[in-house]
């Protein structure tokens, strides 16, 4: 992790107390409903269907055993003992007492935590590849960046009260694990020629309501440029994004309604004037941030001795795990394994304070006291020598975290929805419940092979359904919560909005659904090779509506054959 | 008699603010008092209100570009900017683009929902007077320039970022460790 010094430590302190006032405020009558809200929002704290919520920031979703220790006490002392890891790489809790969370961030500011920015109409969490560091496709350690852009939009302020949330991503490999295709900036490294380092800046990318993929508007920014580009674009944000509607008040609508080239233009036009300014940053600044992180001291380890490959051989559920939940290192002999929080019958994302206590034992005896929290919602031990993996597997089975379905369609990524959520229109952990029950033969799933399954239970999006494979996204008709199904998203550097497959569905018809659509994809994929999302791009959503939609899709296409002949 | 922050103290004012009338008709400016005008008056009456005995001031609505008064420093005592809502963060920007692209040094007052939550944000961008919302308490809304001891960012208050001032303190940036 990033080891705050005395000022980064004195800041989060100083956000303790002004909030601890806001809240006496509040509370004392003296501040209204409307302006605490937007107080508290940048701390986190909403006010929910049953009880606030909390959100804690897990800047760029890194984390050590400690301050996951410090979760599962908050969790067990303030809550009800679980929390939700989001698709923000965040944590939150379902049931805090509001007078009780200027408490809770006092806490969490002694393992050099807080809930910052995690709402409200500001610059998010900065998020990025849970790989960062040990990824043998890096071009540079995302971590570091992400830490640079930490700083950098922590209280800003000139940029805390913009029209809308405002999300960035940062991607430091060649494949792209941190969606930043569908971010208001993301931010891809590359080398130019001279293995320089820079940003390829994409703008107006997002989920939500009008699904949008990103445009690039700088094929190469020079790192020193990093923070001064950014300035200008949230500052033409800023002034001229809409504040008229709510709706309409993202940055990928302003970008929309000016046309990429005019925003970019905006852009460079006020870039000239800050480029070269003070906020360029410095090598000394980018070399003493790094020097802040925590490293694995690694061994110099010959992955021939492990025997773990041995016991591949003989052990068919070891070798499923290991095919599905542990992914190569770019050092020799250590792996990088992932602790799947999607067990069928557990809410996509949750862990209980016993899990999390337990999470940070594991993480300290095998990956030197730090984890990772992937936006697809579980948790990476990233520094494990090949020696202890079925060791760390029996223990993660143990506690029940060892499902062999990373990447597979029971790795469901899911938002709260209407269990919790005041926003969402549909319930949505009980649609992943019974389609994760649905599919639960894993020599079945195993056979479907790669796909991804997103619910989000409104347009708001938190689920990242348009990314799926096969997206659900809850609809309210007439007071009913129903289910629109698409399919053909995709998330990475071949990012894609999935299309409607047709008309939405009741709770109770989803998992048929999704069985006639995987019915029809192993019927008609060339090889075991060609992924579900693959065939939807070769053959197109039709013959997928018309397996699904059947005599009713045919139907319609009767009568209307018949008003063409009349 | 009306009171401002100033210079981080509570002061008696003299401004009196002109707001558009609702019907759009012309405003009456008093011949003699101190007026803070909107942009629109000033440029349609600005020959008139140049003529006047009293000192003369110009606010910016948040949608307004401060370079419209850019080449005009010289003929206001006050320049003021208008914050039309709690989450309006329009004037941050303008406020900036005032103090350090357009170099203006005199008196600049935030207006409208200028509350204790916001003073921290808004000194940070170069204002230095305050007309607080009328639910505000003034002596309580003093503190709140106290709310950081630090920022990371540039801005008018610290026109270099934390991580050259760093550098600047300590060669190898590690001082505060």
């Amino acid at each position: 992790m990033y080891l705050y010094d005395e000022i980064d430590q004195r800041l989060v302190d100083e956000r303790v107390a002004q909030f601890r006032d806001q809240t006496r405020r509040f509370l004392a009558g003296k501040l209204s409903e409307d302006e605490f809200r937007a107080l508290r929002l940048r701390n986190g704290l909403y006010i929910q269907r049953y009880a606030p919520m909390l959100r804690v920031a897990i800047p760029y979703g890194l984390l050590t055993a400690t301050q996951l220790r410090k979760l599962a006490h908050i969790s067990h002392t303030y809550d009800r003992g679980y929390g939700h890891f989001s698709t923000r790489q965040n944590i939150q809790f379902n049931w805090p007492k509001l007078e009780d969370v200027p408490d809770i961030l006092a806490e969490l500011a002694t393992v050099q935590m807080h809930a910052i920015q995690t709402s409200g109409n500001c610059v998010r969490n900065i998020t990025t590849d849970h790989y960062a560091g040990v990824a043998s496709d890096e071009i540079v350690d995302s971590f570091v960046w992400c830490e640079v852009l930490r700083q950098w939009s922590t209280f800003n302020p000139e940029f805390s009260y913009l029209p809308r949330k405002f999300k960035i991503a940062v991607n430091g490999s060649h494949a792209d694990r941190a969606a930043v295709q569908v971010h208001d900036i993301g931010l891809h490294a590359v080398r130019d020629a001279n293995g320089d380092v820079g940003f390829r800046v994409l703008v107006g990318g997002g989920l939500g309501r009008t699904p949008i993929i990103g445009h690039v508007i700088r094929e190469f920014l020079p790192w020193q440029h990093l923070l001064t580009y950014l300035d200008a674009i949230l500052r033409v944000y800023n002034r001229y994004g809409r504040r008229d509607n709510l709706t309409k008040a993202r940055i990928k609508i302003l970008v929309k309604e000016r046309t990429p080239e005019v925003f970019r233009k905006e852009v460079e036009a006020e870039w000239a004037h800050l480029k070269d300014g003070p906020a360029t940053l410095i090598a000394e600044e980018i070399a003493r941030i790094e020097s802040r992180f925590t490293r694995p001291h690694y061994q110099k380890l010959d992955p021939l001795a492990s025997g773990y490959v041995l016991a591949l051989g003989h052990d068919k559920a070891f070798a499923n795990w290991v095919r599905r939940n542990v992914q190569p290192h770019k050092v020799a002999g250590y792996a990088a394994v992932t602790l799947s929080l999607k067990k069928t019958g557990v809410p996509p994302g949750d862990v209980t304070a016993k899990q999390m206590d337990a999470i940070a034992d594991l993480s300290d005896r095998y990956s030197f006291g730090e984890l990772r929290v992937s936006h697809e919602q579980n948790l990476i031990l990233a520094d494990v020598r090949q020696a202890d993996l079925r060791e760390l597997w029996q223990a993660a089975k143990a506690l029940g975290l060892a499902t062999p379905n990373i990447g597979l369609l029971t790795n469901i990524i899911c938002c709260p929805g209407g269990d919790f959520c005041s926003l969402a229109n549909a319930k949505s952990i009980p649609v992943a419940e019974a389609i994760q029950r649905r599919f639960d033969d894993l020599d079945y799933l195993y056979d479907i092979g790669e796909l991804d399954l997103n619910i989000s239970g409104c347009m708001n999006a938190c689920g990242h359904h348009h990314v799926g494979h096969i997206g659900i996204l809850g609809v309210d008709k007439q007071g009913e919560e129903y289910y629109q199904i698409s399919i053909g998203g995709a998330q990475g550097n071949d990012a894609a909005l999935g299309k409607v497959l047709g008309p939405s569905v009741s709770q109770a018809e989803v998992p048929d659904v999704i069985e006639k659509l995987i019915d029809l994809y192993l019927a008609r994929r060339d090889s075991e090779d060609e992924r579900f999302v693959d065939v939807v791009q070769r053959i197109g959503i039709e013959p997928f509506k018309e397996h699904v939609y059947g005599f009713r899709h045919q139907s319609t296409a009767d009568r209307r054959r018949q008003l063409a002949a009349a | 008699m009306a009171f401002v922050i100033n210079q981080r103290q509570i002061v008696a004012d003299s401004w009196q603010l002109l707001k558009p009338a609702a019907d759009e008709s012309l405003l009456a400016v008093p011949p003699a008092d101190d007026v803070i005008v909107p942009l629109a008056l000033w440029r349609e009456q600005r020959d008139v209100l140049l003529a006047r005995a009293g000192r003369l001031g110009v606010w910016l609505d948040s949608h307004e570009n401060p370079v419209a008064i850019a080449g005009d420093f010289d003929r206001f005592a006050l320049v003021a900017v208008n914050f039309t809502a709690f989450g309006d963060g329009r004037g941050y920007s303008i406020a900036r683009l005032l103090r350090e692209r357009h170099g203006y040094k005199g008196e600049l007052r935030a207006i409208g929902a200028v509350v204790r939550d916001h003073l921290f944000f808004m000194a940070s961008c170069g204002f230095d007077s305050f007309l607080l919302r009328d639910d505000q308490d003034p002596a309580e809304a003093l503190t709140a320039f106290g709310d950081f001891s630090d920022a990371y960012q540039v801005s008018v208050a610290r026109p270099l970022p934390l991580f050259r001032r760093r550098f600047l303190v300590s060669p190898d940036g590690m001082e505060w460790s």
